[in-house]
């Protein structure tokens, strides 16, 4: 009897086991390498931030920090740090300037990606500029403009220089998932009745949503990063989170330069991890990347 | 339930006259092909009628008015695509209804409507699926379900049959058959395969070169094609030129007589053609008229019959026999060509002065 049933029992699993691993042994590898890199490369350098936050006393030869204290974040959410002023201003200006690349790159990334048109090759190189050129050029020449024109040392003046250097990246990937989207969709939609207010909104928003979305939020970034053309624009009486930390990475305190950090890397970080699921859902808006 | 009349259609891109002064009356509640290789203007035609591309001259009438100023979401003419079918973020229900909720049709009635338009396209029970979890050909009925449910004035199809395969081609023509004729429809396709256009057309209009060819029922193709380039998309491509006198033709290969009440005409050098399908192949000679002898150049063996290769005076002729002939290469064959098939094409092998400047795509 227990010979019967034994050996039916024992085998089965272990064959499906079996013939589970080696097909998912190369995956499993791969899988391991990037956990691995995304670890060193990533948390690795946010850990050390974190323990530079709170370290009171560290020095040369000791593995961790001999005095914990708290005093860099005390410091940090004082009015007189001005970090939550650049933070505001930070969100402020990264928000307004993903609102008007979306106002103004949408139809442009639409153009680009469904229509061909004279002169297309003119206007994608023209996009492309900014990503050649430094923007720090093109603003030293906006500049005086801005300063007759009365846009110096606002949050708006600021954010639409900021717009120089996101607009390529933003219309480069909404022109690609525009194209891998095509026009046969919404032409069905007109031929049914929807006027192109309806044929925007249930048709071609929702399938572009998912790119719209990672390309919003690197613009975001983009002028999250800005350091040089909030400087010249701003004059000094725009202070974003980068116009706070800079001068603390030459400064005394690492404990301060940390926590200023951990602020302002917090968004790029919540973005990464947002946008690699979108990323690996949407195939459209890696071909965003490949036509850069 | 509309007429449409298409006038003096024409549609010019650049240099490039894709459509040129085309006139055609469809019935209301007909159905009609377009039919033709690709380039030769038949979905810009359709897109025109949409209103989704302009003419650059000529008219569209519904009904007897004009529709040039009514916008594509008012025309009610409604276009099902090849490919794209379905919006992909709705489901079933969402797809079908589309057309209703833009019309603000109150949602009871959509759900009403939706449930009897996918009834009739034998969906029932999908009403939650998403596109990507139907089969292409689920897909192809929920598109037409779609576009029937707003009852369309004029519904337009392109390539409706493509991407489907054999078994699945036959169902499909039957539905679209039956739905249309059910809820008289007229209806508007088009295709680049000859099979397609006679199996689902009340009547065919095929194009070349963004030029109207011939308008008929689909077996007018057949039996009396205009023009040697007709005949030749008909899969004939059997032609041999001669000099007409009343009934009688005088070709390189002997005197063909024809029925002259059924093939009018001038007498003149003319062009004959007959049918595979209706040549009589023989061994031997019978010793009845309209026998021309040919040579063997190929034969085929097909199956249930023998398709054979055979050169007739300079021209090759491609003729059907039956399974069992036993005709080898270079063998003499004698074909009859019945007086009630011979038929006379007009000779519009393209030569190159006659090619009009603007229908050459540059």
């Amino acid at each position: 009897m227990t010979l019967d049933t034994k050996p039916p029992d024992k085998s089965a699993p272990q064959d499906y086991e079996e013939v589970r691993g080696t097909e998912s042994r190369a995956t499993l590898w791969v899988r391991w390498i990037v956990l691995a890199s995304i670890a060193v490369f990533v948390l690795l350098p946010i850990i050390t931030l974190f323990v530079w936050s709170f370290a009171f006393r560290w020095n040369f030869p000791n593995l961790l920090p001999t005095e914990w204290g708290a005093r860099a974040w005390i410091y940090a959410a004082d009015d007189s740090s001005r970090v939550f002023e650049g933070l505001w201003n930070s969100l402020k200006i990264g928000g307004l300037v993903t609102l008007m690349a979306i106002i103004v790159g949408l139809p442009a990334s639409r153009a680009l990606g469904q229509h061909d048109f004279r002169g297309k090759g003119v206007v994608e190189w023209l996009l492309l500029m900014p990503i050649i050129v430094p923007a720090l050029v093109a603003t030293m020449g906006i500049h005086q403009i801005f300063i007759r024109l009365g846009l110096t040392g606002t949050v708006f003046g600021v954010a639409l220089v900021h717009l120089i250097p996101a607009i390529p990246y933003f219309v480069l990937v909404m022109a690609s998932v525009f194209a891998n989207y095509g026009t046969a969709l919404e032409e069905t939609a007109r031929t049914l009745g929807a006027n192109r207010f309806y044929v925007f909104w249930y048709v071609t928003l929702p399938a572009i949503s998912s790119g719209l979305l990672v390309a919003s939020m690197f613009t975001f970034l983009i002028s999250w990063g800005q350091y040089v053309t909030t400087l010249l624009i701003g004059g000094g009486s725009i202070v974003t989170l980068p116009l706070v930390l800079f001068p603390f990475l030459s400064g005394a305190s690492h404990a301060n330069a940390a926590a200023i950090s951990l602020v302002f890397v917090a968004p790029a970080v919540i973005v990464l991890i947002f946008t690699s699921r979108q990323l690996s859902r949407d195939s459209s808006v890696m071909g965003g990347f490949g036509k850069i | 339930m509309t007429q449409v009349s298409l006038q003096q259609l024409s549609r010019r891109f650049g240099d490039h006259l894709a459509v040129r002064e085309l006139n055609l009356d469809i019935e209301s509640g007909e159905m009609v092909a377009f039919l033709g290789p690709s380039g030769c203007g038949k979905t810009t035609t359709l897109r025109m009628i949409t209103g989704l591309l302009q003419p650059s001259s000529g008219d569209i009438l519904f009904d007897g008015e004009s529709v040039l100023e009514v916008p594509t979401e008012r025309r009610g003419a409604v276009m099902v695509f090849q490919k794209h079918l379905l919006f992909p973020t709705m489901n079933v229900a969402q797809n079908v209804g589309f057309g209703l909720k833009m019309a603000h049709v109150d949602k009871s009635e959509i759900a009403s409507r939706v449930t009897e338009i996918l009834d009739l396209v034998e969906l029932s029970g999908l009403e939650t699926r998403k596109a990507h979890e139907l089969s292409g050909g689920q897909q192809q009925r929920v598109a037409l379900a779609r576009a029937l449910v707003v009852r369309p004035q004029v519904l337009l199809l392109d390539e409706p049959l493509a991407n489907l395969d054999a078994n699945l081609r036959i169902t499909m023509r039957q539905l679209i058959r039956t739905i249309q004729s059910e809820l008289d429809i007229t209806a508007i396709f088009v295709t680049h395969d000859q099979e397609e256009a006679v199996m689902l057309a009340d009547r065919v209009a095929l194009m070349f070169d963004g030029i109207l060819q011939q308008v008929g029922e689909p077996d007018v193709f057949y039996r009396r094609p205009r023009t040697k380039r007709v005949a030749q998309f008909f899969r004939s491509d059997n032609f041999l030129s001669g000099i007409r006198t009343g009934a009688a033709v005088q070709t390189s290969v002997g005197e063909i007589t024809l029925d002259p009440e059924r093939v009018p005409g001038a007498d003149g050098p003319v062009v004959l053609t007959v049918r595979p399908e209706d040549v009589e192949i023989s061994t031997q000679g019978s010793g009845q008229g309209n026998t021309v002898v040919g040579q063997v150049e190929s034969p085929i063996y097909m199956g249930s019959y023998t398709e054979l290769l055979v050169s007739v005076g300079d021209e090759t002729w491609q003729v059907q026999g039956p399974a069992s002939l036993a005709a080898k290469e270079g063998d003499e064959i004698y074909l009859r060509l019945p007086t009630e098939h011979v038929w006379i094409v007009e000779d519009d092998a393209v030569a190159p002065e006659e090619v009009p400047e603007d229908s050459v795509a540059v």
